[in-house]
């Protein structure tokens, strides 16, 4: 089973498509390196442009890029890009409606022991509360291949958060379902529906094996969408189930957690329980460490279901 | 040739109106401003309401968005849209016609409000312009009071950094802000070496309300290679009638009944001596 990163798939899929759209441009702020990017820069010169360390810098000129129609994306580590440039986020790129795709990479606690200023546990709810931001993030590096694919067909802005390192897949080489803007169906049960983003969906896809062995049968979603969220289907996995559970590697207020609460709540009352980051500094580790000590694993959400089911 | 400069005084006019139809507006600015939007757009600009389609037509963010009174002024001239239109909806429930450009409205490419945002994207646009081999010039005009915002600053170190002849930026130099006076607010020390040490070629307007003036030195600009140009345009807030001239308190404020028949009297006044000149 092939194991990439999912910003490395991104910069992949954006290489193939450069070879004959040259309005592709791909932006970075001294963070080529970091988002592999350096293949697309060293192959595509005249569709790079490096910013320096200046976040605003590089969305603004995505959006200055793009109203002349270029398509950018713009790479850079998902705890600046999401904070240090908001604004630019929210008035060139949103307000404006330039075509900028915003990549987040290293999301979440990817940087592990780097300390809460390289965590993003709130980019989600930031760049979900700006009106005509998209958030989408992705499970695997074979879904980040679609995902990017359908981007590439569309004028819009959108934020995209993957991790640093490569993950288990979630999907399989020959068979990836995906449709845009619609949430996967990992697998379905009658008992509880686990609903997941980004690097959750694996911990939540093995969470379900684990319950079944005890009887416990699971709806997981990959919820790669969060904006725009995917109502129907958290509607049909909560009413077919007795209880909820979100997971995400996030901040518990204003993300996944939050949205599918409110839809929960308003169309097919449920309770709702939902896994995340503390709203603290994170735990010093690697991004293993602090999901376990979280409970952000397989075994912890599955106990959670349990408890909750029982 | 229309005479411009009475132009600059009729439209002033129009910002009156529209400053008191709407009883909001950013007055002081719009008069120092109104100068260098009537020169890029009647003398420099490609841009008429029949070519915003047109990839090769210039492109002009209004950094310094709160003075959209006299963007509207000058759009409305340029016939993107109705004056009237503007009169009746300026400022009211539900309008396109904000207190900031906003792209919905036909003319306005780039949404803005929040300063320091306009340099940086047109660093994009002009980019843009040097990848696809096109001639357009992209124009931005900022405020002196929003140089105090850092991301000015990034824009303008990758302007020079990857040489962009094509973008002119204008600093409307009026040296007043909402607090006072710039140099006491926050100091610009000698602006000219600020940009000049960023790599900018640097043109002094020393009437920034002198079409004349900023004319020649938006030609001066088109003939430097492989450097961004700024104008320091040396403006008076409030240009037009002492009743508003060089008075921070004027930053936004809506004339009374007896300041505005005062402000139209030196308009007018001011438009026939243009005119007889």
């Amino acid at each position: 089973m092939s194991k990439i990163a999912n910003k490395q798939m991104i910069c992949e899929v954006l290489m193939e498509a450069a070879k004959t759209d040259k309005d592709i441009v791909a932006l970075c702020s001294d963070s080529r390196g970091s988002g592999s990017f350096t293949p697309f820069a060293d192959t595509y010169p005249e569709q790079f442009v490096e910013t320096g360390i200046a976040e605003q810098n590089l969305v603004s000129i995505s959006a200055g890029l793009a109203k002349c129609g270029k398509k950018a994306y713009a790479v850079s580590p998902a705890c600046f890009l999401s904070t240090r440039s908001y604004e630019q986020a929210k008035v060139d790129v949103a307000y404006s409606n330039t075509n900028v795709k915003l990549i987040g990479i290293s999301g979440g606690v990817s940087y592990g022991a780097l300390g809460m200023s390289h965590h993003s546990a709130q980019d989600i709810a930031a760049m979900a509360a700006i009106p005509n931001m998209r958030v989408y993030i992705p499970s695997d590096h074979l879904q980040t291949k679609e995902l990017v694919k359908a981007l590439l067909k569309d004028e819009k802005p959108a934020y995209i958060r993957v991790g640093r390192n490569a993950v288990d897949p979630v999907y399989e080489d020959s068979n990836v379902p995906f449709e845009m803007d619609k949430a996967t169906v990992v697998c379905e049960g009658t008992d509880v529906a686990i609903i997941a983003c980004g690097e959750m969906v694996k911990p939540a896809k093995d969470a379900a094996a684990i319950l079944k062995e005890q009887g416990i049968s699971a709806t997981v979603l990959d919820m790669y969408c969060v904006k725009p969220l995917d109502k129907d289907a958290v509607v049909k996995a909560a009413e077919n189930a007795k209880a909820v559970i979100t997971v995400e590697e996030a901040s518990p207020f204003g993300g996944l957690g939050s949205m599918v609460s409110q839809v929960v709540g308003s169309v097919c009352p449920r309770k709702v329980i939902n896994l995340s980051l503390p709203d603290a500094p994170v735990i010093t580790g690697t991004s293993k460490e602090v999901f376990d000590y979280y409970g952000l694993n397989a075994e912890g959400i599955a106990a959670k279901a349990a408890e909750l089911v029982k | 040739m229309e005479n411009l400069t009475a132009l600059s005084y009729e439209l002033r006019k129009d910002v009156i109106e529209i400053i008191c139809a709407g009883k909001a507006g950013h007055i002081g600015g719009d008069m120092s401003v109104i100068d260098t939007l009537i020169t890029l757009y009647f003398k420099q600009m490609n841009i008429s309401p029949k070519n915003m389609d047109d990839p090769n037509r210039d492109r002009f963010v209004m950094s310094k968005g709160h003075s959209v009174e006299a963007l509207y002024a000058v759009l409305a001239k340029k016939g993107f849209f109705q004056l009237e239109e503007v009169l009746e909806k300026f400022s009211k429930f539900g309008s396109k016609f904000i207190g900031h450009p906003n792209n919905k409205l036909p003319g306005i490419e780039m949404n803005s409000g929040s300063l320091g945002h306009g340099l940086p994207v047109c660093v994009g646009m002009a980019l843009a312009g040097k990848m696809n081999h096109q001639d357009y010039r992209v124009y931005t005009v900022m405020g002196d009071g929003e140089l105090a915002e850092g991301s000015v600053w990034e824009g303008a170190m990758a302007a020079s950094h990857y040489k962009l002849d094509n973008l002119c930026a204008v600093v409307d130099r009026n040296r007043l802000q909402i607090s006072g006076n710039t140099e006491d607010v926050m100091h610009h020390d000698d602006l000219h070496e600020r940009f000049r040490s960023f790599g900018w070629n640097v043109i002094d307007v020393k009437d920034g309300n002198s079409i004349d003036q900023l004319n020649a030195a938006f030609e001066e600009a088109k003939t430097v290679k492989d450097k961004p140009t700024v104008l320091i345009a040396n403006t008076v807030k409030g240009c037009g009638s002492p009743v508003m001239e060089n008075k921070a308190a004027w930053h936004h404020h809506v004339p009374s009944e007896e300041e505005y028949t005062q402000i139209m009297k030196d308009l007018e006044a001011r438009k026939e001596a243009a005119l007889h000149e």
